[in-house]
């Protein structure tokens, strides 16, 4: 096997041989090459995907409430429902011990906001300490609104990343007092938002303030949830169906709702919609690995089909071999290990290449649904071995059949 | 140097069975140059390659150089073949991709012997069949008569104690089967035992005895008087 005679004599076939040794590497590296992009590209749009969707906490839920399309109980259809703090308080209470992250939410679209002599029109939202975790902000410098802020009706303001580049440049904004709407608020802090830049241009504000500086009263606009997640995806699923159900149910009644009225009450829950998409990418993965497996066994079945033809091709060879004293196995080896290092070498080639062009393409590619394409190496490595293991399987059968044909028949081929 | 006794051959194809040899009693001494002739079908080609090893017998007895060649599995078959035979065949049979160098080199690689002295044999046997300036050629860059010394250079590399030719010169036009004779007989003359096969007349007179096979059984075997090739060249 390692005897530097057999190799000479095994580079010697290769090298005479050019074409066939290049047809046999082009569909073995070819092989590979496909089923690492393939591979790259399903990873790549999981990653992809999974990133747009993890801008928000996937199991939210939202409450928000709109104008009556029924009569109930003797009441208007037309009537607009106001959420209010007692609704939040009361929703809390029945059903907190399903619930992680609780946050009503007072907001106004549009605000005016200044600083110095820069100014801009931002969404400002009241909410409390727990939206940082519904909205997935990430804390760059400062801190968030807590507790002492909404019990103490504070005058501050936690700011987008956007809003800080917009406002104060290259300024710290800690500590600094921006107006909204004339009023002087101090930035406590500056998120960011993996959402990106549209989820960045939003100014945070503790609930109490912003209904008092807006003279809300006890008004709010929204509330927003998580339910609690669970490690089987399908029971967090079915447990934020029911809390949802749950609260919007509890909400008609309180607010004197016909329980079919589809309009003035509102509930959204993210984690169906996640378990759509996650179903999605399953479905994608399994597409591209059928395609890449179809694409291996394609390569396996040109490779065996080459292996054939090439033990055919060299019968008469063989023949010449063994009438001047080669053993019966030596042949079989000799074609055997031409065979694996040709297949081994051509994988190799197409793997590095694959690699490569992942490696070199992926940081390239500007879109929302494709990120960080890459492959397991130990999946890609396998398959190498796979398609090897398969060509030299499929190289022994013939050439074994070859090397056992009496000399004289196979010197009579012609 | 070759005992041949009562030695059997039948070939099957499907429900016919043919009879090839039908009790062959044949010895060849050590330096001989013996020609097998015989019309298609009287089997010469089939005795060349029992006694090639390419083909083994159903009944009868066969000794090599003192060696019992019974039974045998590809492996020892190999081996006896590589140890005791050079074969030169009608066709040539080179390997096409290979110089001629390195096909006269290649009993030498299953002998086991390094490069070195595979190349250094190897010149030696082309130089002897005169084709030393021509040993980085292939095949396909050679005249048949070139080819058929390059297989004869081969068969010598391995340093066997029969050449063994199955119509060496069938694919040869006449002068240069009679160069081949020459090389033949110079080759036999430094002692070699050859066997040769062949329905040419002239040719088989050019060898020392003379045996003629028909329908499976030898009719004749006699010496003859040598005609020498180099008088025809």
């Amino acid at each position: 096997m390692f005897s530097i005679e057999r190799w000479q004599e095994i580079f010697e076939a290769l090298n005479k041989n050019r074409l066939r040794t290049f047809l046999t590497g082009l569909s073995v590296a070819s092989g590979i090459f496909i089923l690492v992009i393939l591979l790259g590209f399903s990873k790549g749009i999981e990653n992809g995907v999974r990133t747009q969707f993890e801008q928000d906490a996937t199991n939210e839920i939202s409450i928000w409430t709109n104008v009556t399309s029924k009569e109930y109980k003797g009441l208007n259809p037309g009537r607009r429902i106001q959420l209010t703090t007692e609704s939040f308080d009361a929703v809390v209470n029945k059903y907190g011990d399903y619930l992680e992250r609780k946050s009503p939410i007072y907001s106004l679209w549009g605000a005016r906001v200044n600083y110095k002599n820069e100014s801009g029109n931002y969404q400002v939202r009241g909410t409390n300490g727990d939206y940082q975790f519904i909205e997935n902000a990430d804390i760059g410098s400062g801190r968030f609104i807590n507790e002492s802020d909404i019990a103490e009706n504070k005058k501050v303001v936690v700011i987008g990343n956007k809003v800080k580049k917009d406002l104060f440049k290259d300024e710290d904004p800690i500590n600094k007092n921006v107006s909204i709407f004339d009023m002087p608020f101090k930035v406590i802090g500056v998120y960011f938002d993996p959402g990106g830049e549209r989820e960045e241009s939003t100014m945070f504000i503790p609930i109490s303030t912003s209904q008092q500086v807006f003279n809300a009263g006890n008004d709010i606009r929204s509330m927003e949830f998580t339910s609690k997640m669970s490690d089987n995806f399908d029971e967090a699923v079915a447990l934020s169906k029911s809390v949802s159900e749950a609260i919007e149910a509890q909400i008609k009644q309180m607010h004197i709702v016909a329980p079919d009225d589809t309009s003035a009450v509102r509930v959204w829950y993210t984690l169906e919609e996640a378990k759509k998409i996650y179903s999605l990418i399953d479905t994608i993965s399994a597409v591209f690995w059928f395609v890449g497996i179809g694409t291996i066994i394609a390569g396996i079945v040109g490779v065996g089909n080459i292996m054939l033809i090439i033990v055919k091709e060299r019968t008469k060879e063989i023949g010449i071999r063994k009438a001047i004293g080669a053993q019966p196995m030596s042949i079989v080896g000799m074609i055997l290990q031409e065979a694996v290092f040709v297949t081994m070498f051509a994988g190799l080639f197409g793997l590095i290449t694959g690699l490569a062009l992942l490696e070199a393409v992926g940081p390239q590619i500007d879109s929302d649904f494709i990120k960080y394409p890459q492959v397991d190496f130990g999946i890609a490595i396998t398959t190498v071995f796979l398609l090897v293991f398969a060509g030299a399987l499929a190289g022994f059968v013939p050439a074994y059949r070859a090397a056992k044909i009496k000399p004289i028949v196979a010197l009579r081929e012609e | 140097m070759i005992q041949i006794k009562d030695l059997h051959k039948s070939y099957h194809m499907g429900s016919n069975s043919l009879h090839v040899l039908k009790g062959i009693n044949f010895t060849v001494e050590e330096g001989e140059l013996v020609s097998i002739m015989g019309s298609s079908g009287s089997g010469k080609s089939t005795l060349l390659n029992i006694i090639g090893m390419l083909d083994e017998a159903d009944k009868g007895s066969y000794t090599l150089d003192g060696v019992v060649i019974k039974d045998l599995n590809e492996k020892i078959a190999a081996k006896y073949r590589n140890q005791f035979l050079g074969f030169v065949f009608q066709s040539f049979n080179l390997i096409n991709y290979k110089s001629a160098l390195d096909n006269v080199s290649m009993p030498m690689y299953y002998q086991g012997l390094k490069r070195k002295e595979r190349t250094d044999r190897a010149m030696h046997y082309l130089e002897k069949v005169g084709l030393a300036d021509w040993h980085h050629h292939l095949p396909s860059e050679l005249s048949g008569g070139q080819k058929q010394r390059v297989a004869i250079a081969r068969a010598l590399a391995s340093e066997p104690k029969v050449l063994l030719a199955d119509e060496p010169t069938g694919a040869l036009d006449s002068t240069t089967s009679y160069e081949v004779m020459e090389l033949i007989q110079q080759i036999n003359d430094e002692g070699k035992t050859i066997l040769i096969v062949t329905h040419e007349d002239d040719i088989a007179h050019m060898t020392k005895r003379i045996v003629n096979l028909k329908d499976g059984v030898i009719i004749k075997d006699e010496n003859v008087n040598q005609v020498k090739a180099k008088a025809h060249v």
